[in-house]
């Protein structure tokens, strides 16, 4: 299992970027995650929440969007969607393909910073 | 106290500082003139025999070859390729379970990597975290053994995903596991289309002069680059 050491490399990218905006913490991370990425969600996610703590990321929500695999066949010269990791063919004709387009995606999409306010009454 | 929030883009690979990382170490390679191939499989599918067995046949042939070896705890595997007189290093993962670019460029400081001709990089025995890191080598091998079943690539298909070439190994015991070789196939094929395969025996030496074939055709295009 390696999901604790994407899960800190998810923090510090995190954290540099709220440094970059003069942010002090980061309250939501938006991931998109590929199933050829070799990363598993599950551990992921329960990875994450545990390297969080005592960082500005403590309490972040983290949301995963899982991106399908796409390759491109050849023969039909379209791209298309596949459900099945373990047989690359093309749905229309059939074809292995070995063009993949889509699913090797471990990307921080985006970031919900917060920032906490002294408020003088 | 009152929070506010804000969204940012941010639309940055994860493991954006190992591949930076990796990019520079192939770009050193290649400047230096030097084939990375690396290794990876289960634990026991016989990545150290093949290598050990691959050092020392490229160094008889007058090649200049040396090894990296990732290991969670031991250095037996290092001892065990020091024995083909070839340059060695072991990288000592402790807890962790993969080989990452970061480690592979802290190992090579000491060499000067112009020296060699070939050098090879044998990954902690896994198939499901190494998948994630690039670590610069031009080939990455999988190898699986016959005795771990026709079905492997079907459970790591994303391991096999990452590699370039698979070798089935310890075809020597093929008969008496009931190996599919024909099924096998069919499902590395069905996960890596168009995966070159070979298949072999350290131990009797089938399909090793094919192997060697491939490593040199694969050696000297690095070489023309």
């Amino acid at each position: 299992m390696h999901e604790l050491s994407i899960a800190l490399s998810m923090i510090e990218l995190a954290s540099e970027e709220a440094t970059r905006h003069g942010a002090s913490r980061v309250s939501a991370l938006y991931l998109k995650l590929g199933p050829l990425s070799g990363v598993v969600k599950e551990a992921l996610t329960f990875s994450f929440e545990i390297a969080c703590e005592g960082t500005r990321l403590e309490g972040c929500e983290l949301i995963i969007e899982a991106v399908p695999v796409v390759i491109h066949c050849a023969r039909c010269q379209a791209d298309e969607g596949i459900e099945n990791i373990q047989d690359l063919r093309c749905p229309r004709c059939g074809d292995l393909a070995a063009d993949i387009i889509h699913g090797r995606e471990l990307e921080v999409v985006s970031l919900e910073l917060a920032e906490l306010e002294e408020v003088t009454i | 106290m009152r929070g506010t929030a804000r969204i940012v883009e941010v639309r940055q690979n994860v493991l954006k500082q190992n591949d930076l990382l990796a990019r520079e170490l192939r770009q050193r390679f290649d400047d230096a003139g030097v084939a990375v191939i690396s290794m990876v499989s289960t634990p026991g599918a016989g990545k150290t025999a093949l290598l050990e067995h691959t050092l020392t046949r490229m160094r008889n042939e007058g090649l200049k070859v040396a090894a990296l070896v990732g290991d969670l705890a031991t250095e037996n595997d290092a001892r065990r390729l020091a024995r083909s007189n070839a340059p060695v290093k072991q990288i000592v993962t402790g807890t962790v379970c993969h080989l990452d670019a970061q480690m592979v460029q802290r190992a090579l400081d000491e060499w000067t990597l112009a020296d060699f001709d070939v050098l090879f990089i044998e990954n902690v025995g896994n198939l499901v975290c190494p998948s994630s890191y690039d670590l610069g080598e031009q080939l990455r091998l999988v190898l699986m053994s016959v005795t771990e079943g026709e079905d492997k690539p079907l459970k790591y298909p994303t391991i096999f995903n990452t590699a370039d070439v698979a070798v089935i190994t310890k075809m020597d015991l093929a008969e008496a596991v009931d190996f599919d070789l024909q099924a096998a196939r069919q499902n590395i094929q069905a996960v890596r289309p168009g995966m070159q395969i070979l298949e072999l025996s350290v131990k009797n030496g089938a399909g090793m002069d094919r192997y060697f074939g491939f490593l040199n055709s694969s050696i000297k295009r690095t070489a023309l680059v």
